[in-house]
C-alpha cells in the first residue's frame, strides 16, 4: 500500500476531486494547510504599511491507495492541478506498512 | 419648530448607532481576528457607562450654568444633578449630547487594541468622560461668554473638531505611550483580520454622521419664524457640506495612496470616509460646498500620510485614532479659518475670502486649548490607572489573545465546516490556539 500525498493549488481542489472519484477513488483526506515553495508569498499593503505575506494557502490531498493504483493517481493529479505556473504544489508517494479500518477492525486490503 | 423636535429624535438615534455598532465594527475588523471582541466591547462598554454617567452629572457640567457665566472650563455640576430640574421636552438635547460623550471615549478605544486591561479601560472610561470630555463639551458646546473655547477664544466648532475628535485622538495619544506598544511591533504582521467590517463600519459612521452634523444646529433667532428661516438654510449647508467632504476625502486618500503604495485600497475607502467626516465636523456650519469638498480633499491626503508617522516615531496607535482623528479634527478645525464664508453659521469671512487672519488665530488657539487640556488631564488619569490598578494584560495573555483572557470566548469558530469537529480557539477538541506568525489559525 501506499500513501499519496498531494499540495495543490486550493482552486485546482474540485478538479482534482472530480477526476480522482472518476478514476475510482472513493474517499480522502483534505486539508487546508499553508507554506511556501519557490513561489514565495506576496506583499500587501493596508495604511500604508507593507506586509510580507509568507504563507501561500493551499489544499493537502491524503489517500492510502493499492500499489498498482498509486502511480495512475499521481498522474491524474498531476495532469489536473496543473497550471505551467510557480507555485502548483508538489505530490509524493510513501510506503506504508500497516492500514485497519476502525468500524470493523479490516487490515490492509480489505481495510481500503 | 415640530419638525425639528422629530428630527433631533432621529438624529439621537442616529449619533448613538454611530458608537453601537458602526465604530465598534469599523475598528472591530481592523484589529486581530484573537481581539476583535474586545475591541468592539470597548464600545459597548463606553455606551453603558458614559450614557449612564452624563444623566448623572455630565449634562449638568457642560449646560448647567445660566447664559452669562457658566464657568470657564465647565459649568456647576450639581445644579441639574441627574437632570433636577430639567424638563421631560428638553430630554431629547440630553440624550443627543450623551451620545457625543459616549462616542468620543469609544473613539479612544482603537489606539489601545489588544493589550489594555478591560479593568483598566472600565476605569478609564468614566474618569475620563469626567474631567476631560465633559469640561471640554462645555468649553465648546455650552458657549456662555465665560466659556474657554466658544466663549473667550471665539473659536468656530461646528460639531466637535475640538471636543470629540482632537480630544480623543490627544487622548489615544497619551493612552498609547503610556501602554506602550503592543508584544511583536511592529515586526510582527498585525494586518486587520476583516475588512468587510470596517467597510460596513465606515457606512455606518457616513449615515450616523448626518445626525452629529446637521443634529448640532444652534438657533439664533429671536423669533421662532426666524429660526424656522434658519432650520431650513442651515441643515441644507451642513447636510450637503458633510456629504460632499466625505466624497472628496475618499478621493484624496486614495490618490495619495495611490501615488506613495501603488494601490487603491478598500481601507483606504473606509478611513477617508473618516477622515472627512471628521475635518467638516466643525467646518459642517461656516464653509460652503466649494470649500466643504476643499476640506475633504485635504483631510483625505493629509491624513493617509499621517497614519505612517506612528512607524516613523515608535509609538503604537494600533488603528490610527491619532492619524485620523487628530490629524483631521485639526486639519478640518484650523482650515475654519481659510475657507469659512459670512454667510455661514459663524458670519466670519475667512483668509481665502478677505476676512484676514483673525479667524485663523481664533481657530489655531483653540485647537492649541483643546490638545493641552486633553493632554494634560489624560496624562493624570492614565498614570494614576497605571500605578495602581495596571493598563496592560500580561505579555502571554496579550500574545494568547485579549479575547479569550479578558472575556473568556473567541470570535470565530473557524473549523466546525469541515468534518464537525471542535470549536476555534480554546474551544477546540485539540485544544488548538493561535500559534503562527500569521495571528490566528484559519
Amino acid at each position: 500500500m501506499k500513501l499519496v500525498t498531494a499540495v495543490i493549488k486550493p482552486h485546482k481542489w474540485e478538479d482534482v476531486r472530480e477526476a480522482l472519484e472518476t478514476f475510482g477513488v472513493t474517499g480522502m483526506t483534505v486539508s487546508e494547510v499553508s507554506g511556501y515553495g519557490r513561489q514565495k508569498g506576496h506583499t500587501e499593503v493596508y495604511r500604508g504599511a507593507e506586509y510580507d505575506i509568507a504563507l501561500v494557502p493551499k489544499i493537502r490531498i491524503e489517500i492510502v491507495v493499492d500499489d498498482d493504483d498509486a502511480d495512475d493517481i499521481v498522474g491524474i493529479v498531476v495532469k489536473t492541478a496543473q497550471t505551467g505556473r510557480i507555485g502548483d504544489g508538489k505530490v509524493w508517494v510513501s510506503p506504508v506498512e500497516t492500514v485497519i479500518r476502525v468500524r470493523t477492525g479490516d487490515k490492509d486490503e480489505a481495510a481500503l | 419648530m415640530d419638525g425639528y423636535y422629530a428630527f433631533m429624535l432621529v438624529a439621537t438615534a442616529l449619533v448613538l448607532m454611530m458608537t453601537v455598532p458602526a465604530l465598534a465594527l469599523f475598528y472591530g475588523g481592523m484589529s486581530r481576528s484573537k481581539s476583535v471582541l474586545n475591541m468592539m466591547m470597548m464600545s459597548y462598554i463606553a455606551a453603558a457607562i458614559v450614557g449612564i454617567l452624563y444623566v448623572a452629572v455630565g449634562w449638568s457640567m457642560g449646560f448647567g450654568g445660566d447664559a452669562e457665566s457658566g464657568g470657564t472650563f465647565f459649568a456647576d455640576p450639581t445644579a441639574l444633578l441627574w437632570l433636577d430640574t430639567v424638563t421631560t421636552d428638553s430630554y431629547v438635547f440630553v440624550m443627543f449630547q450623551m451620545t457625543f460623550a459616549i462616542i468620543t471615549v469609544a473613539l479612544i478605544s482603537g489606539a489601545v487594541a489588544d493589550r489594555m486591561k478591560f479593568s483598566a479601560w472600565v476605569l478609564f472610561v468614566p474618569l475620563w468622560a469626567l474631567l476631560c470630555y465633559f469640561p471640554m463639551a462645555h468649553m465648546v458646546f455650552s458657549c456662555t461668554a465665560d466659556s474657554l473655547i466658544c466663549g473667550r477664544i471665539g473659536a468656530q466648532d461646528y460639531a466637535g473638531g475640538t471636543a470629540v475628535h482632537i480630544n480623543a485622538g490627544v487622548a489615544a495619544l497619551v493612552l498609547v505611550l503610556l501602554l506602550g506598544k503592543r508584544v511583536g511591533w511592529p515586526r510582527e504582521q498585525m494586518r486587520p483580520h476583516n475588512l468587510t467590517l470596517t467597510m460596513l463600519g465606515a457606512g455606518l459612521l457616513w449615515f450616523g454622521w448626518y445626525g452629529f452634523n446637521v443634529g448640532s444646529i444652534v438657533f439664533t433667532g429671536a423669533t421662532d419664524e426666524e429660526n424656522i428661516a434658519q432650520f431650513f438654510s442651515e441643515t441644507g449647508r451642513t447636510f450637503a457640506n458633510t456629504t460632499l467632504a466625505t466624497m472628496a476625502a475618499i478621493l484624496g486618500w486614495l490618490l495619495i495612496e495611490r501615488l506613495l503604495h501603488g494601490k487603491a485600497t478598500s481601507l483606504g475607502a473606509a478611513s477617508g470616509i473618516v477622515a472627512g467626516l471628521v475635518a467638516i465636523t466643525p467646518a459642517a456650519g461656516a464653509v460652503d460646498i466649494e470649500g466643504a469638498v476643499a476640506i475633504g480633499l485635504i483631510a483625505g491626503a493629509v491624513c493617509a500620510w499621517a497614519v505612517s508617522l506612528k512607524y516613523k516615531l515608535g509609538y503604537d496607535d494600533s488603528l490610527d485614532v491619532v492619524g485620523v482623528h487628530l490629524v483631521g479634527g485639526i486639519v478640518g478645525t484650523v482650515l475654519i479659518g481659510v475657507f469659512s464664508t459670512a454667510d455661514g453659521a459663524g458670519g466670519v469671512d475667512g483668509l481665502l475670502y478677505g476676512g484676514g487672519a483673525g479667524s485663523l488665530g481664533d481657530q489655531a488657539l483653540g485647537v492649541l486649548v483643546a490638545i493641552v487640556f486633553s493632554g494634560v488631564i489624560t496624562a493624570i488619569i492614565g498614570l494614576a490607572i497605571k500605578f495602581t490598578l495596571g493598563l496592560r494584560i500580561a505579555e502571554e495573555d496579550e500574545v494568547e489573545g485579549i479575547d479569550f483572557v479578558e472575556h473568556g470566548e473567541t470570535a470565530y469558530d473557524l473549523h466546525s465546516g469541515m468534518g464537525g469537529g471542535g470549536g476555534g480557539g480554546k474551544t477546540g477538541v485539540l485544544g488548538t490556539q493561535p500559534v503562527t506568525s500569521e495571528g490566528a489559525h484559519a
